[in-house]
């Protein structure tokens, strides 16, 4: 098979397994454009029932955070454990919380 | 057995079958083939994503074609069951339409084909739905869903091709007048079909001839093509008389079933 894709836009993939459920992120293909991206996903992401909905997103239009980044971005959450909701006394009654 | 002794045998396979039978055989066949040559892509197709899509719609087909192959051995009644309908039947007893078994070609040629078939299933299943023939009518409905997914497919590259670069309109403006021509069997009617569709089984082929053309029309004019002149020229696959490829098809497709009878894994 040749490597015709190199020049196709890349495309994120998104697909929601079940009405009611988030759009999950399922991965990424190459398409010429938005159509085909959507019959392209269809074909290999819900090929086995995966699916009620697709979204694509062309890769180039999300914005990433940087990984060189994480210390900044992440590492000051790690000590502030007040802002997990962990001090409240949970009545016997409430089973599910 | 001589040759004219031969064709008289054939003859009499086919004259053994109802009208009823001969029809749902001509559907059998035209879906199996066009199972066949989508699949010869699989490996070859331009991209990865692309392989799949043809498998895909290659493997609907196959679905069709063998519960229709199965029904028709019930309406012929001899015992015969898919795998002897599709792996022992010989070219002339083979009654797909001749456009199915073109060549491949390359992808344009390839999705135009497509194109032009699944445009005329899409009329040919909605209308079945409402078939007197109840199984039929069953087969249709799960058909058409897939159907319409193939010609949204085809149309697509029709368009994206079409209204492509220079080279693309080129071979898909080439594709088309290369094969225009094998249209005409899919709204031609003989006897078979004037019998299924007296008895309310389908519907007369040049019934759907209005809505395929129109339906043809507005995606070749997106397409930035140009819909070539009709030509008389007949063929006649679904009465058994192909042109010289259907028989490398079955060729390849029945010789492993034919080496080991009823092999399956």
């Amino acid at each position: 098979m040749t490597d015709n894709t190199r020049d196709w836009p890349l495309y994120e993939i998104f697909i929601r397994a079940r009405s009611g459920l988030d759009h999950k992120h399922v991965g990424s293909l190459h398409a010429t454009d938005a159509r085909m991206a959507i019959e392209h996903a269809r074909d290999l992401y819900t090929r086995r029932q995966e699916g009620v909905s697709i979204w694509a997103v062309r890769s180039t239009d999300i914005v990433a955070s940087d990984p060189a980044e994480s210390d900044a971005l992440f590492e000051p959450a790690r000590d502030k454990v007040y802002r997990h909701p962990t001090f409240y006394d949970i009545p016997d009654e409430v089973k599910t919380l | 057995m001589s040759a004219s002794k031969a064709a008289a045998a054939r003859e009499n396979a086919g004259a053994e079958w109802s009208a009823h039978c001969h029809f749902v055989l001509r559907l059998a066949d035209t879906s199996l083939i066009l199972a066949q040559r989508l699949g010869e892509w699989v490996g070859h197709a331009p991209a990865i994503e692309e392989d799949l899509g043809l498998a895909n719609i290659s493997l609907d087909l196959l679905g069709q074609a063998r519960m229709l192959l199965t029904h028709a051995g019930e309406l012929e009644g001899r015992g015969r069951g898919e795998d002897e309908l599709a792996y022992l039947r010989e070219e002339s007893q083979y009654l797909n339409m001749t456009l199915v078994e073109q060549p491949n070609g390359d992808f344009g040629q390839t999705m135009t084909r497509q194109f032009l078939v699944d445009a005329w299933q899409l009329e040919l299943y909605e209308r079945l739905q409402q078939s007197q023939d109840a199984r039929l009518a069953e087969i249709a409905a799960k058909a058409v869903k897939e159907t319409r997914y193939h010609l949204r497919y085809s149309a697509g590259w029709m368009i994206r091709l079409g209204d492509g670069t220079e080279e693309s309109h080129g071979r898909m403006q080439a594709a088309l007048e290369r094969l225009w021509p094998f249209t005409n069997e899919l709204f031609a009617a003989d006897a078979v079909d004037l019998e299924v569709a007296e008895a309310g089984i389908a519907p007369a082929p040049a019934t759907l001839q209005l809505a395929w053309t129109e339906r043809v029309a507005a995606v070749l004019v997106e397409a930035t093509l140009t819909q070539p002149q009709t030509t008389p020229f007949p063929w006649f696959g679904r009465q058994g008389r192909h042109s010289e490829h259907l028989g490398h098809i079955l060729a390849e497709m029945q010789s492993l079933h034919r080496a080991h009878p009823g092999a399956t894994w």
